[in-house]
C-alpha cells in the first residue's frame, strides 16, 4: 500500500469502522448494552431524585452520561480485539512490511474509532431524548457531546491498541474490560459526588478520572454550559488519549522489533 | 438387560463421574487466576459500588430497612453472586466443549448425567468460595445482621438454590451451543432479570414500568425473601423457595434435553 499518509490513514480508518459495523456481535454491546443499563438504572434509581441536593428531577438526564463512557469502553474492547486478531492472523505483520508509514498503522484504526465514537454518541443522544432526557445546553451541546464522545472513544480505543500490541492476544484484551468497568462503578456514575456519603467511596470517586468524564457529559444535560465540568471532562479525555498514545508507541516498538 | 448387580454400579457411575469432574474443574478453577479472580472481584465491586456509593438512598422518604443499606445491598450481591457462580460454571462447560475435553468426556463417561451433576457440584463449590469472601468483606465493613441463625441458614440455602438456577440455564445453553460464543446468551437474561427487580430501593419505591415488571419478576421474590431473612422479617420466604425450586425443575429439563442434543452430536 503506497500513497500519502492521509490516503493510508483513510483506507485503514474505513476498514476499521466497517469491521465493527459489519459484526453484530461488536455492535450489540455498543448500542444496546448502555441503553439497557440506562433504562434499568433510570427507572430503578429514580427515587434518588427525591434526595435533598440532587441536581435534577430527571434521573435519565443524570444517568445518560454513563452511556458515553460505556460506549468508550466497548471501543477499547472492539479496537483491541480487532487489532489482536490482525496480529494473530499475521495481517498486521504483512502490513508492517509494506512501504506504508508506521504511524498510519495505528492512526488509521483510531480515526475509524473516532468516527464510530461520533456515531455511537449520536445514538445515545437521540435515545436519551426519546426517553425523556432534557439537554439543557441545546443543539450546541449536541455538537460538544459528539466531540467529547469521539475523543473518549479514541482514548479508550488507543488503550485497547496498546494492550493488543503488547500482548498480541484478543483474550487478554477482553480481560481488560472488567478492570475498566470497575472505574465506572467507583465513580459518580449513580449519584453526584456531594451525595456520596461513604467516606472512602467519596475519596475514590474524587480521584477517579472517570468521574470527571461523566460529569463533563452530564453538565451539558443538567446545567447547560458549565465551564469547569467541561474543561475537566475534556482534560481527562485528552490526557487519557496522550497517555494511551505513548503506551501505543512503546508497545509498537516492541511489537515491530519482535516482527 | 442389566443384571441386579449392575444397578448400584450404574449409580456409583454417576457419582464417580460427577466427583471426578468436580475435582478436576475446581482444581483448574483455583489454579487459573483469569477464572478465579473475576468471579471474586466482580461481586466485591458490586458490593463496594452499591453498598458504599448509594448509601444516601437509605434516606429516601419511605425507605425503611432495619438492618441498614449495606445489608439491603448485600442480599442483592449475594443473589447475584450465587446465580453467576452457576453461570460461570456454564462458561467452563462451554469452554470444555470448545477445547474438545467435554466431547472426550462424553465418550468416556459411564453415565453422562454424571457430567451434568459434576458441573453442578462445581457451581456450588465456586459459590461457597465467592459467598464466603463477600460475606467476610461485608461483615468486616460493618454490615448488620438482625436476623436469627435460622434466618441466615435460610438465606444461604436460597443462595445455593439460585446457584443451581443459574447453572441449569447456563448449562442448557452450553450443551446446545457447545461454544463460549454463547456466553452472552447465558449472561444477558440473568443479568436483565436481576436488574429488573428492586435492586436499589424496595418495590414500593419503584415507579412506572419498572414497578410493573418487578412485581411479577421472580427475582423480586428472591431479593425480598433474602432481605427479610437478613433482617429477621421472613418476608416472601416461602414464595422465593417455591420460585427457585420451580426454576430448578424447569431448567433441569432444559439442561437434560440439552445434554441429549449434545449426546446425539458427539
Amino acid at each position: 500500500m503506497s500513497g500519502s499518509l492521509s490516503t493510508q490513514v483513510a483506507v485503514l480508518a474505513r476498514r476499521s469502522a466497517l469491521k465493527t459495523l459489519r459484526q453484530p456481535f461488536q455492535l450489540y454491546p455498543i448500542v444496546f448494552f448502555p441503553l439497557i443499563l440506562l433504562a434499568v438504572n433510570a427507572s430503578g434509581l429514580k427515587a434518588a431524585t427525591r434526595l435533598p441536593g440532587f441536581p435534577t428531577h430527571s434521573y435519565v438526564s443524570f444517568a445518560v452520561a454513563v452511556a458515553f463512557i460505556q460506549g468508550g469502553m466497548f471501543s477499547l474492547i472492539n479496537t483491541g480485539t480487532n487489532l489482536a486478531e490482525d496480529i494473530e492472523s499475521g495481517f498486521f505483520n504483512r502490513l508492517a512490511l509494506t512501504p506504508m508509514r508506521r504511524v498510519s498503522l495505528i492512526a488509521g484504526l483510531l480515526v475509524g474509532v473516532g468516527v464510530l465514537g461520533v456515531l455511537q454518541s449520536a445514538v445515545y443522544v437521540l435515545m436519551s431524548l426519546i426517553a425523556g432526557a432534557h439537554l439543557e445546553a441545546g443543539i450546541g451541546g449536541v455538537g460538544v457531546i459528539l466531540v467529547l464522545g469521539s475523543i473518549t472513544a479514541i482514548a479508550f480505543g488507543a488503550l485497547g491498541c496498546a494492550a493488543a500490541l503488547k500482548t498480541g492476544s484478543g483474550e487478554a484484551v477482553q480481560g481488560l474490560f472488567p478492570l475498566f468497568f470497575v472505574l465506572i462503578f467507583l465513580s459518580s456514575s449513580n449519584l453526584p459526588r456531594n451525595l456520596l456519603r461513604t467516606g472512602w467511596f467519596h475519596t475514590v470517586a474524587t480521584w477517579n478520572p472517570v468521574s470527571y468524564l461523566i460529569e463533563g457529559f452530564r453538565s451539558l444535560y443538567i446545567f447547560g454550559w458549565d465551564g469547569t465540568a467541561l474543561w475537566r471532562g475534556f482534560a481527562v479525555a485528552t490526557g487519557l488519549t496522550v497517555l494511551a498514545l505513548l503506551a501505543v508507541a512503546g508497545a509498537m516498538r516492541g511489537r515491530l522489533q519482535r516482527t | 438387560m442389566s443384571s441386579p448387580e449392575s444397578t448400584p454400579a450404574r449409580g456409583a457411575g454417576i457419582w464417580g463421574v460427577a466427583l471426578t469432574i468436580a475435582w478436576r474443574s475446581l482444581h483448574t478453577y483455583v489454579r487459573r487466576p483469569d477464572l478465579f479472580v473475576p468471579s471474586l472481584v466482580f461481586p466485591l465491586v458490586f458490593l463496594a459500588s452499591f453498598a458504599g456509593g448509594l448509601t444516601a438512598l437509605g434516606s429516601v422518604p419511605g425507605f425503611h430497612f432495619p438492618a441498614g443499606y449495606t445489608a439491603f445491598q448485600f442480599v442483592f450481591v449475594l443473589c447475584q453472586s450465587a446465580m453467576f457462580g452457576g453461570l460461570f460454571t456454564g462458561f467452563s462447560l462451554a469452554l470444555d466443549f470448545e477445547t474438545g475435553f467435554a466431547r472426550r468426556l462424553m465418550l468416556a463417561a459411564e453415565n453422562r448425567r454424571g457430567i451434568a451433576l459434576g458441573y453442578a457440584l462445581v457451581g456450588l463449590s465456586r459459590s461457597v468460595i465467592t459467598l464466603s469472601l463477600v460475606t467476610a468483606v461485608a461483615l468486616a465493613t460493618g454490615m448488620q445482621i438482625t436476623g436469627s441463625g435460622v434466618d441466615i441458614l435460610g438465606l444461604y440455602g436460597l443462595a445455593a438454590l439460585l446457584t443451581l438456577v443459574g447453572y441449569g440455564w447456563a448449562a442448557g445453553v452450553a450443551f446446545r451451543f457447545r461454544s463460549i460464543q454463547a456466553g452472552p446468551l447465558m449472561q444477558t437474561p440473568v443479568f436483565l432479570i436481576l436488574f429488573l427487580a428492586p435492586v436499589y430501593v424496595p418495590l414500593n419505591l419503584l415507579k412506572g414500568w419498572i414497578h410493573d415488571v418487578a412485581a411479577v419478576n421472580p427475582a423480586t421474590a428472591f431479593l425480598e425473601a433474602g432481605r427479610g431473612l437478613i433482617s429477621g422479617v421472613r418476608d416472601e420466604t416461602l414464595l422465593a423457595y417455591i420460585c427457585a425450586l420451580g426454576l430448578i425443575f424447569l431448567f433441569g429439563i432444559w439442561l437434560l434435553t440439552g445434554l441429549r442434543k449434545a449426546e446425539t452430536s458427539a
